[in-house]
């Protein structure tokens, strides 16, 4: 396993994270209070989870005024869909691997 | 929204060498251990346990997993949990006139712990569908 996608794994991990990222990728830039409203999840709780998409590099934060406005960074996603592609090189080596042990088993 | 196969691993193998034989190595521990990882892994249904891999940095190298299936010769399933992504694999076992056709599927991802966000579920499996059309749009 790579170290690059584990923070956006871990991030992510968490389903109101992922809300909060899929709701800044469909409607562009929000401050914290547009994505506290109706959310259910208090203020704080929202921008503690803006913090952990920030760290990993999910959301950028820009300041405007006493506002801070956050847009997804839908590129930090790619290392979590090289998932795919990081099993099906996994599953091939093992294959292998099983293979190679079959051939040295008895019947 | 993707289709299901976008979401998932498929390997499909021949192997010349009879289900009992291929099944034994995929349900065996220290077999399992000589061509995949670490394990504590027992052919019964609901039983936990993990395959471990050499720890990594952000990463404990430990995979959690129950059996799903086990169907002697035929069919094996498992989950297959790590860093909070939670997928299934599948084993499927065809005999042939010259072994066997091994199926391997790797698929998730199963809805984890389900949260209320504006009323809406967000498990992994639409969030993935989702991300999937968002990474291909990128120019």
């Amino acid at each position: 396993m790579q170290t690059e996608p584990t923070m956006a794994f871990k991030a992510l991990a968490d389903p109101t994270r992922r809300a909060i990222f899929e709701r800044l990728s469909r409607d562009g830039e929000q401050t914290v209070w547009m994505l506290t409203d109706k959310s259910g999840v208090s203020q704080p709780a929202v921008s503690k989870h803006l913090g952990v998409l920030k760290h990993a590099g999910l959301v950028r934060a820009r300041h405007r005024g006493r506002q801070t406005h956050y847009t997804a960074q839908p590129r930090a996603l790619a290392p979590l869909v090289d998932w795919m592609s990081y099993y099906s090189r996994f599953w091939h080596d093992r294959l292998e691997r099983l293979e190679d042990l079959l051939k040295r088993m008895d019947q | 929204m993707t289709t299901p196969a976008t979401r998932s691993v498929v390997i499909e193998k021949e192997l010349p060498h009879p289900p009992e034989k291929v099944w034994r190595a995929l349900t065996q521990g220290p077999l399992i251990k000589e061509w995949m990882m670490e394990n504590d892994f027992q052919p019964v249904v609901g039983h936990r346990f993990s395959f471990r891999s050499k720890p990594m940095p952000n990463w404990n190298g430990v995979i959690d997993s129950e059996v799903l299936i086990v169907e002697p010769n035929k069919k094996l399933s498992y989950s297959w949990g790590s860093l909070g992504l939670e997928s299934v694999v599948v084993w499927t076992l065809v005999a042939t006139k010259s072994g066997t056709l091994l199926r391997m599927e790797q698929s998730g991802f199963r809805p984890d712990q389900e949260s209320n966000y504006q009323g809406a579920n967000y498990g992994w499996r639409k969030f993935i569908g989702g991300l999937e059309r968002v990474v291909a749009g990128l120019p």
